[in-house]
């Protein structure tokens, strides 16, 4: 357990120390909600329009904190031979990896309180009430996203072309699943497209929990399909996952 | 004298290739052992194996008393990896990164100390990305002590170093010597081998060619070089029998009334040992 501590304590410096990493993975979601926030007004689906951005921004976070951020973390670890280096030391790897994932989930909630604070002061959304749906669903979102995020960086070759590819799967997935407005004028082929994509039942979930007040649990079949994303990550990561660098 | 590591009939192939083809030795537990060898003899995969990173394909391997094949936790409380390239948080001070590094083992060394040791002070406070790659090699050094492992990997510790820091890296191995430590160091530098190693073992293709002390080493050739200098024009004769050889040329040229100009009697170096090593059957 001190262990664990002591390797949360040195994830959460690593994290911070590094300017590039802090800027792109915590700041970057609350910016874009920044400026879509005082792009959209009026209301959207019988809510205001902020209240509906919250709710995307909340798993664009999800997407961006624990997917996109950690396969790039891990891709440039595992080249520069930190992974390596740290699998000859006495940390068992469950250790490192719980660290890194509790690390991981430290900064989105953070970031989602960012968020939910920036939106009640400037864009006077609502104050969330069904805290432990929320969190329930987040952590379900974290973990799974993560599952896909370690999968990926299994599959990643090198760490120059990590956030590319990265970028290439986030922002086209954040687009189509409705992070930053409403799908419903999307053609026919991108719905169906975005009907597959764990975001979309991330966001599905967290309007439901956001803005009707709904539990996590009522919301068991889009939750499911997360964590299946997640397992399929996993299942990956299992088989390809690698301590030491590709390249060389 | 008990032996750190002992390897028997070690085999590692990739494909189709034997990148380690059966080799033998022990070290024993305060010995300071080279591996010595060109690129690709495999030096990396041997010592990869010991610490634990590579399965291997066959023989019998003990380090510490563990099989390095099942690495537990244990094991790695009692090694020390300087590995050949890694880079560590460039975010992060020197101190930081052993303070990190500490955290890992049961009885860590004190982090100061450590940093003292390897000749970081000044960089205390330094951020990684700023140091020098002697530096760096140095800052992975202090990582490798900072647990106070009984046996320390060093793979190609100063491969890309000026001379100067070369020096420098080698008064740090030595030191580790008097802190009781065992030493696996594997190096392509015939002089380095030569200053730190009690002994070495010659690599080549996945085979050892010759194990011993640098001294057994040189002593295992028989020939000698012979040089002087004839109506200023410079000779050179290799002999297996230097004494006959010498008698031979001294009497000729006491006979004539004439001096054996610039003469001189070399013994070869481990440098002409090892190449002559090298060259064998190739």
């Amino acid at each position: 357990m001190s262990l664990l501590v002591h390797q949360l304590r040195a994830e959460q410096l690593v994290f911070w120390r590094s300017r590039e990493a802090a800027v792109f993975i915590f700041i970057f979601p609350p910016m874009l909600f920044l400026l879509l926030g005082s792009v959209y007004d009026g209301t959207i689906e019988g809510h205001p329009a902020a209240d509906v951005l919250l709710a995307g921004m909340i798993a664009y976070g999800v997407a961006n904190t624990a997917f996109a951020g950690l396969t790039i973390q891990l891709v440039v670890r595992r080249e520069s031979g930190v992974l390596k280096r740290l699998r000859s030391t006495p940390l068992p790897s469950s250790t490192y990896l719980t660290a890194v994932l509790t690390s991981t989930l430290l900064v989105f909630v953070l970031q989602m309180a960012t968020i939910i604070v920036l939106g009640w002061f400037l864009f006077d959304t609502a104050v969330p009430t069904e805290w432990l749906s929320l969190a329930v669903t987040v952590l379900v979102g974290v973990l799974s996203f993560a599952g896909l995020g370690v999968g990926l960086a299994s599959l990643i070759k090198s760490a120059e072309g990590s956030s590319a590819i990265v970028n290439v799967v986030l922002l086209p997935m954040a687009f189509l699943s409705g992070s930053f407005g409403p799908t419903r004028d999307y053609p026919r082929a991108l719905q169906a497209l975005a009907d597959v994509l764990p975001l979309t039942y991330l966001i599905e979930t967290l309007k439901g929990v956001l803005l009707e007040h709904e539990q996590a649990w009522e919301h068991l079949g889009a939750l499911a399909v997360v964590l299946a994303w997640g397992l399929v990550g996993l299942a990956v990561a299992l088989k390809r996952f690698s301590w030491e660098p590709r390249e060389r | 004298m008990s032996s750190a590591i002992i390897v028997r009939g070690l085999t590692k192939r990739y494909g189709e290739l034997d990148a380690v083809a059966g080799i033998d030795f022990e070290v024993d537990a305060g010995e300071v052992f080279g591996l010595l060898g060109p690129n690709g003899a495999g030096k990396t995969t041997t010592v990869e194996v010991l610490e634990g990173y590579r399965r291997r394909d066959g023989g019998e391997v003990t380090v510490l008393g563990h099989d390095p094949g099942r690495p537990g936790l244990d094991f790695r409380q009692r090694i020390g990896v300087v590995l050949q390239q890694s880079e560590l948080w460039p975010q992060l001070t020197v101190h930081e990164v052993h303070r990190i590094f500490a955290g890992y083992y049961a009885a860590p060394r004190d982090v100061d100390e450590v940093i003292a040791l390897v000749g970081l002070d000044a960089k205390r406070e330094a951020r990684v990305k700023t140091l020098s790659g002697g530096q760096k090699r140095r800052l992975d050094l202090g990582i490798a002590l900072v647990g106070d492992p009984e046996l320390v990997f060093l793979d190609e510790p100063t491969t890309g170093f000026d001379p100067a820091a070369r020096r420098n890296a080698w008064t740090m191995i030595r030191s580790l010597r008097e802190l009781g430590k065992t030493v696996l160091l594997t190096t392509h530098y015939l002089d380095e081998a030569q200053q730190l190693a009690d002994r070495v073992a010659v690599l080549r293709a996945g085979k050892i060619v010759k194990i011993g002390t640098p001294a057994d080493l040189i002593g295992a050739s028989q020939t000698a070089e012979i040089r002087f200098r004839r109506d200023g024009e410079e000779v050179r004769i290799e002999t297996g029998t230097p004494t006959a050889t010498l008698h031979e040329l001294t009497a000729e040229a006491l006979a004539a009334g004439r001096e054996l100009e610039a003469l001189e009697v070399r013994r070869p170096t481990l440098e002409d040992v090892y190449l002559e090593l090298l060259d064998e059957d190739t």
